[in-house]
Formats: structure tokens, sequence, C-alpha cells
């Protein structure tokens, strides 16, 4: 008897043990986390709205919103009205025309990347067939392969490609225009749409479009009405990728839009070359911002009790 | 009311070698209950996929009413298909589910409301429409399933097992309300099940299915008093046989001459074969009767609504089953006089040697 409650003891305290050192480990992790990700943020708000910040000062002794008013945001200083801000405005500072390219090559990327995606995963989730191993592989080559890489080759030969075309009439101008842009972002979004969809096909059951079929519902109807509905969360989650990818992108863009075709992280960097540091924050709040904010909208989706990488196929 | 006719069925898959399904003639008449029985894989599913437009058939031919279907898609055809695990779409509610054919179809969501609340009633099932598939248990799930099929009034209802899924007393009520559906609807009905029993229980008729081939095509019946072949009368739950060959109306086996009577016109016995009997028909103890020979009991299993006995027949082994209220019983190691009744023996045809 008394062996065993001091049995009982011992494991008691040994899992007690775990638990605490399951407890640091958490812990440091996320402190890792907000030293890692959250502190720049903090840093960036402070910079952005400081007139100067030097070395040993904890927090600026000077404001200002010059950072603001340098990316055209604001008015002048002292020269602070509706109508001036509204006229900042409506010429389209660049910062604002960079956000709208950024905004709309990343919804294009999107949009194409899901649309070649969701075949491409079905076929990848639920059958098997001959080189599957092989195709797998090359649609993940462009997360190992450096970006640099392909780029390059791939610049020349949409150069090449739009040199042909004009020869033949056709002004298609692939390198250095937007669609060129979006096409090459495809590169780098492509293997996270399809690996994220290919997860939710492997759990899907095609015998409920069988059903929707044989119940009157031809083929768009059925992928309306049920093969949509089942791969929305996962479908969901391949479109934050997608999205993002393609916002962060600076090197394709930078290579392919051969400097005509200015999205907010050419701004930035070039920004950051300058040595304003306000300007560099601003620009860096504004960059990060649609991404926080599609995080905070979606973290629901992403949670693991959502279905996000389950279709219905196991109800 | 739809006649269903099936020519010449085939599905060959690239790559395998054995058809899945091999020339099948089958010929629905309208309003009949069929069941497709087989072993798991003898292409009785495909032969339903195909009916229902999922599978496209390699040759052959399928009408309704005289008109072929085969290039028709599945949503046009009136073909509506039950499968095995219901297929309930899970962000819909039941009502939704049940309506989900109407809808297709384009029917106003009024008159909608009002035919899904008639098709739950009529599967019994009145108050459910708003829960979710999630919320049914398997029984509940398998009636909505079937409103959900019958809403749209289908020229023909296909059903993949409708009964395996469930629960014996379960079985029992899902029977009955298929039955009293599709006699009051009057649609032309094929399930398919690996099942003897669920064939027994619900079909007019039984196609009866082996490696992609129809075997027998009869009333549930004559299968069990007629069956074509040694493969089918074992697959019936059929353990006696005895060589023989048949000299008219008479098998001469290496234990005596029996006297059988002779089937309809479309079944005629092999003149070599196998004669069977199935355990029930055998009728112990009555020495004077025809087709009476001497055997031994073996052994002898009492298992309370009556006894089984294994008996000695020449070199052969075959079993009786002696219900519990017919009078007298046998020891193990009796001799006893064994009738084979004329209009219970039938001769088969052996399997070929594996």
């Amino acid at each position: 008897m008394a062996d065993v409650t001091v049995k009982e003891l011992a494991t008691a305290d040994r899992s007690a043990g775990k638990r605490a050192t399951g407890k640091v480990i958490f812990y440091a992790t996320v402190i890792f986390l907000c030293v890692m990700l959250v502190l720049p943020v903090i840093a960036f708000f402070i910079n952005a709205f400081a007139f100067r910040w030097f070395y040993p000062q904890l927090i600026p002794d000077e404001w200002s919103l010059q950072a603001w008013q340098r990316l055209g945001l604001l008015p002048p200083p002292g020269q602070f009205s509706v109508g001036n801000l509204l006229a900042q405005w409506t010429s389209v500072p660049d910062v604002i025309h960079a956000l709208g390219l950024s905004l709309w090559i990343g919804f294009l990327v999107t949009g194409i990347s899901v649309v070649i995606g969701i075949p491409a995963a079905r076929a990848l989730g639920m059958y098997s067939f001959r080189a599957k191993r092989l195709i797998e592989f090359v649609i993940i080559t462009p997360t190992i392969v450096p970006p640099i890489a392909f780029s390059l080759g791939l610049n020349i030969n949409f150069i090449r490609w739009d040199l042909a075309l004009e020869a033949a009439g056709i002004n298609l101008g692939l390198s250095g225009s937007v669609l060129g842009v979006s096409i090459v972002h495809l590169v780098p979004v492509m293997p996270y749409v399809v690996l994220t969809l290919s997860g939710v096909f492997a759990n899907y059951n095609a015998d409920f479009e069988a059903q929707a079929r044989t119940l009157g519902a031809g083929p768009f109807r059925t992928f309306w009405h049920v093969t949509f509905p089942a791969i929305l969360p996962g479908l969901f989650v391949a479109c934050l990728f997608a999205f993002l990818v393609s916002w962060s992108q600076y090197l394709l863009t930078f290579l392919i839009g051969q400097g005509r075709v200015i999205t907010l992280p050419i701004l930035l960097f070039s920004a950051a070359g300058s040595g304003n540091n306000a300007v560099i924050a601003a620009l860096s709040l504004i960059f990060i911002a649609p991404a926080v904010l599609i995080l905070l909208v979606s973290s629901r989706y992403l949670s693991g009790e959502s279905g996000a990488v389950g279709g219905f196929g196991r109800v | 009311m739809t006649h269903v006719r099936i020519n010449n069925l085939t599905k060959a898959y690239s790559g395998v070698d054995a058809p899945a399904v091999a020339d099948m003639d089958l010929d629905i008449p309208s309003g009949r209950l069929i069941a497709l029985l087989g072993p798991s894989g003898c292409g009785k599913t495909t032969t339903l996929k195909m009916i229902a437009g999922l599978i496209r058939p390699t040759a052959g031919d399928i009408s309704f009413d005289g008109d072929s279907i085969v290039r028709i898609p599945p949503e046009k055809r009136g073909a509506v298909m039950v499968f095995q695990n219901y297929l309930l779409f899970p962000y819909m509610s039941v009502g939704q589910n049940v309506g989900f054919g109407l809808k297709m179809a384009g029917v106003d969501p009024k008159t909608i409301d009002q035919r899904v609340q008639e098709m739950l009633d009529l599967v019994r099932l009145p108050d459910i429409s708003d829960r979710r598939p999630k919320q049914l248990s398997g029984g509940q799930q398998q009636r909505v399933a079937l409103a959900r099929a019958l809403i749209t009034k289908p020229r023909v209802l296909l059903l993949d097992e409708p009964l395996s899924n469930l629960d014996a007393h379960l079985r029992d009520e899902m029977r009955e309300l298929i039955l009293s559906v599709q006699r009051d609807l009057g649609i032309t009905t094929i399930f398919v099940t690996h099942d003897q029993e669920e064939a027994v229980l619900l079909a007019d008729r039984i196609a009866m299915i082996f490696d992609g081939r129809l075997q027998q095509f009869a009333s549930p019946d004559v299968f069990y008093r007629h069956p074509a072949s040694e493969r089918i009368a074992r697959f019936l739950g059929g353990v006696n046989f005895l060589p023989g060959k048949r000299r008219g109306d008479t098998v001469e086996t290496d234990v005596g001459s029996f006297r059988f009577a002779p089937g309809g016109e479309d079944e005629r016995p092999p003149e070599d074969g196998l004669l069977t009997i199935r355990p029930e028909q055998i009728v112990l103890g009555q020495p004077n009767a025809e087709n009476t020979v001497q055997g031994r009991i073996v052994s002898r299993i009492f298992v309370g609504t009556y006894t089984r006995y294994r008996l000695a027949l020449g070199s052969h082994q075959i079993e009786a089953v002696r219900s519990a209220d017919v009078a007298g019983d046998f020891a193990e190691g009796q001799d006893v006089p064994i009738g084979f009744p004329a209009d219970r023996v039938w001769m088969v045809r052996p399997d070929q040697a594996a």
C-alpha cells in the first residue's frame, strides 16, 4: 500500500516536472516571438512619428508628422486644412499609387493562382497517377530555389518573347509590365496554393458531387453548391497565402518590372537607401498594415478547430 | 413509371484484364423493385452508376422507355441515386437538403417548402426540417436521403446498399418504408446489395452478378428452388451438392436415383452436374416416401427452434435442418431414411475447377 503511494507520488512529481518544463518552453517561445516581431513594429510606430530619436533616449523628445508630410499623405506644416488634405490625396501620392498597384497585383495573382490551383490540387489530392511525385516536386521547387536564379532567366525569356511578338505585330509587353510581374509572382505563390488546397482535396469526398449531379445539378452548379462550400475554408487560407506572398515580393517585381512597376516593397527598398528613418518607418507601417488586418479578420479560420485544411470528407 | 432496358452493357478499364461489367442484359419492367446482388467487386455498383450516368459505359446501351440515355448527362436523366453513406450536404439544413433537387429544377421557394414538408411527412420525419444532418441518427439520415431523392419524382430510383448501414431493428423499419413508398409512387427502383437477405426481403426480382456477368435474373423464390449454378446456390446458403447425371427427369448419383420436377421452359438443368437440395427441405425418418435413401446421423446440434443434423450418405456428407415442431428426433450414429422430395430437388451447373 505504502509502496503504491510512493510510486504514485513519484509519477505525479515527474509529470508535474514535465508540465513545468513545457511551460518554460511555451513562455520562452512567446517572448522570443514578441521580441522578434512585436518590438520592431513598436519601434516603427515611434520612429514614424518622431522628429529625432537618438541614443540614449528611451522615447524621442520631439514628435512630428514630417514623415507623413514627406510621403505626401499630409499637407506641409502650417498648411493643414481639409481642402489641402483632399488636394494632396486626389493628386495620388507615390505611396498611394504603389499601395494600389500592390493590392491590384495581389488580387490578380490570388485570382489566377486559385483558378489554376483548384484543378491542380484536386488532381494531386484525390488521384494517384504516374509521375505524381515528380509533379509535386516541381510545384514546390520555387520554395527551394533562390528567386534570383529563376527570375533572371525568366526576365531574359520575357524580353525575348516580347521582341518575337512585337515582330509578329502583337504588343504583349511582359517585361516591365504589371501583367509580366503578376505572372512571375505566380511562381512563388503556386506552391502555397497547391499544397494548401491539395490537403483540402485529400479529405474531400467527390461522391457529394456525384450525388448533386443525380439530383439535377449541372457541372457548374455542382461546383457552386457542393464543391465550393466544401473547400471554402481551405480556399480562404490559400487565398491569404497567395495574397501575402505576392504582397511581399521585392526581387521578382524589381527584376521583371524593370523599375517601371513600382509596388510598395520597391518604394520601401528605395526609401531604405535614403536613410530617413522616419520615412522608412512610415512606409513599413503602411506595408504591414494589410497583412495585420487580414490576419485579424481571418484568425478564426486559421485556428485548428475550423476545417481550414479539411473538406467535409471526414464528416 | 419507367421501363429500363440494359443491352450488352460493358465497362472495361484500361490496364485491367477482366471487364468490370461484361455484356449485361437486363429488362426491368416499369414500377418494379429490382436487386443487383453479388459479392463485393462483382460490378453491381458499376452497373448502378452507369444507369445513373456517373460512369460512362465502354459499350452497350441503357434505355428508359425505349429512349437511349447513355449520352444524356446524369442531371438530365431523371435517375436519382441514394448512396450507401447518405451524403447529406453537411452545411445545409435537412429542409435545404431535401429541397435541393427542386431548387436545381428552378422551382419557386414556396412550392419547395411545401413539397419538402410533404416528403418529410412521407418518410415519417415531419419535424426536423431545420436541423443539421450531423444532428440526425444514421436511420434518420437514410430517410432524409430517400426524401431528397424522391422529391424530384425521379423516373428511376437507384439505391446503393440501402439497408447495410442500419441496425437490425432499423432495417425492418427502413425496409417497410422503402417498400411502401416504392409501391405508392410506383417508381422503378434498382438497388445494389451484397447481402442475399436484403435482396430477398426487398426485391421483386433479383439479378445475380458474379465477375461482372449476369448469372441469373429471377424472382427470389426461384433462386431458392431453381438456382442456375453451384456458385449461386452456395451464395444463397446452399450446402448440399451430390455429383450426378440427369436422365430425363431423374438424377443418377452414386447413392441412388432421384426423380425431380422439371422447371419452366427457360430453366433447363444441365445433363451433367450436381444435385442440390436445401437443408430445411430434406425429410428425415419417412422410409416409404419417394426419393428416399438410407443414411446415418453423424452429428446433431440443437439450436432451439430447429435442430441441425450432419448426415453421412455413402461417401458424402450432407446437412439437414428439422424444425422443432416436427415430431421425432434422431440420435448421433442412428441410421435414418433420408427423403429428397421431388419438387425440392434441383440440378445445378458445377463451378469450374479453380
